[in-house]
């Protein structure tokens, strides 16, 4: 294996195109399942009546592709991007970072097979077996190396805002992951937990929240602070302020966990503790999203022509919506409404598509024609044509659930004078049904989205041939 | 005394002194124009 490619005067961008490619792939499976289960929540027999396409299979094989196939192979080709243009150098051990591709499909093609057959851990975000933890564990382990090694042959004195981001995102995932997934093995595929009882389920949303902290955050926070000011040709508004936001995120994000367990057996002391530290996290939250948007400040009329920045600056309007709305529904009187409703669901969504999502196909949109040779994407109408949809989709979704989880958590909590039970619980289910068929249609234009992206990105790699990038000179370093 | 939680407290206390720390040296004058050449990093590649 090759130690150090610091010689090379190209970056290294085979695996950045491997890991483009297979993220818009991938993204259309992931959102594809999505809407199968959306559809089966209103035509339950859509199910076919089979153990492997049954909702609670098919949940955590959607959660999992698009987190961790779509969202992930997005992280690491942007942070790959990323760590060698502002570091000038090419990635540190190439080959290291060729296994992490064929390592990371390998444990998504593991997902897509095990999930369905049933196996899991029963851990919402961590439900993958013993067997393919470590498999992750150890990509994860390498992408370290490769990620931090690149940092640490860079031939620039400065390491810029994005690679901090996306380092913690590295660091977090892989303590969160390994702590998390620690677990007996019993047999091949089946395991118990390493904890119990409370402290089970305290360890399990320390790692799920962190996971929307960490992988769906930081590392697309990552994103936002290189693409944002590369796509608008301007540097980012306040370089002080991204400083303090790294810092605000860090210090505050690793304590928000308990919110997700109000009114359950947890000490009260502990809710309160997520509850305030949630609360917090609005601050850092809005001062990234600020700071991103306020980029633009004079250069706005370039998102009347630009549909790449539009994804962009969208993505970044989502970020401060969810991000104002998950402190609130973090008050426990609020949660005491919200919490087990759609609600969270739409909450979920409004972050994971509309901020998740949509910085990604941004950022995607950014780097394929350049990975591929070609001045732009072959077609930008497809692009302009992909934002809509995609926005109209979101809105469709999330204002949908909106209504949903109020009313069922109104129609829970209704009670009649003598004490009993206003409603019974299915009929809060056949009220829903309407608000779940506006939430098929928004997460199908979505997908729709989805699929002409994938098309125009085929066109745009078939069409260029892979592009070498050479690395400037030591010359021209600040 | 010094038990677990005046450890705790004295943690969380200087963790926040740290953090106000940040933000003085975050938004000192002096570091202002090295910040600059930082925030124009991703321009200088290509």
């Amino acid at each position: 294996m090759q130690v150090s490619n610091s010689q090379s005067n190209t970056y290294s961008d085979g695996v950045i195109r491997q890991f483009s490619i297979m993220a818009v792939v991938w993204g259309v499976v992931g959102m594809l399942v999505g809407v199968i289960i959306a559809s089966q929540l209103v035509w339950p027999e859509l199910n076919l009546g089979l153990q492997w396409t049954s909702f609670g299979r098919l949940r955590p094989l959607h959660t999992n592709a698009v987190i961790f196939a779509f969202g992930g192979c997005t992280l690491f080709a942007t942070s790959y991007y990323i760590v060698q243009r502002t570091c000038h150098t090419a990635l540190f051990m190439p080959k290291l970072a060729t296994f992490t591709f064929w390592g990371w499909q390998a444990v998504i093609v593991a997902a897509a097979i095990s999930l369905p057959l049933g196996y899991t851990q029963g851990k919402e975000y961590a439900e993958l077996e013993w067997p393919i933890d470590l498999l992750i564990a150890v990509v994860w382990v390498s992408y370290a190396i490769v990620f931090f090694g690149t940092i640490g042959i860079r031939r620039v004195k400065h390491i810029y805002v994005a690679n901090w981001f996306l380092g913690a995102f590295i660091i977090a995932v892989a303590l969160l992951h390994i702590v998390n997934s620690a677990a007996m093995p019993a047999s091949f595929m089946h395991s118990y937990s390493a904890y119990a009882g409370v402290q089970d389920a305290m360890v399990q949303w320390w790692y799920g929240h962190n996971a929307v902290g960490f992988f769906l955050t930081a590392g697309f926070l990552g994103m936002m602070y290189y693409f944002v000011p590369k796509q608008a040709d301007r540097p980012v508004y306040s370089y002080s302020l991204s400083i303090v936001h790294f810092w605000a995120l860090i210090f505050t994000y690793m304590w928000a966990g308990p919110h997700h367990l109000h009114y359950t057996a947890l000490p009260d002391w502990t809710q309160s503790l997520g509850m305030a530290f949630s609360l917090i996290l609005l601050a850092p939250s809005w001062g990234g999203m600020i700071n991103g948007m306020m980029t633009l400040s004079g250069a706005w009329h370039k998102l009347r022509t630009d549909p790449i920045l539009r994804f962009l600056i969208v993505s970044l309007s989502f970020y401060g919506m969810s991000t104002f709305e998950g402190p609130m529904m973090a008050i426990k009187t609020v949660n005491s409404l919200s919490h087990y409703t759609d609600w969270t669901v739409g909450h979920v969504h409004s972050g994971a598509l509309g901020w998740v999502g949509l910085v990604s196909m941004g950022s995607l949109y950014y780097m394929v024609p350049r990975l591929f040779g070609q001045k732009q994407m072959h077609s930008i109408k497809a692009i302009e044509l992909h934002f809509w949809m995609a926005t109209v989709g979101i809105v469709l979704y999330i204002a949908a659930l909106w209504i949903s989880g109020v009313m069922e958590g109104l129609m829970w909590r209704a009670i009649n004078a003598d004490g009993t039970l206003t409603y019974t619980f299915v009929e809060s289910v056949k009220a829903k049904q309407p608000y779940y068929i506006i939430r098929v249609l928004g997460g199908l234009l979505y997908l729709g989205g989805m699929i002409i992206m994938l098309w125009n990105v085929i066109k745009t790699a078939t069409s260029g041939k892979a592009a070498t990038a050479t690395i400037p000179p030591v010359a021209a370093h600040a | 005394m010094m038990d677990i939680n005046t450890l705790r407290i004295l943690a969380t206390i200087a963790s926040f002194a740290v953090f106000v720390g940040i933000m003085v040296w975050a938004w000192k004058r002096r570091n202002t124009s090295d910040f600059k050449d930082a925030a124009n990093l991703p321009f200088t590649d290509d």
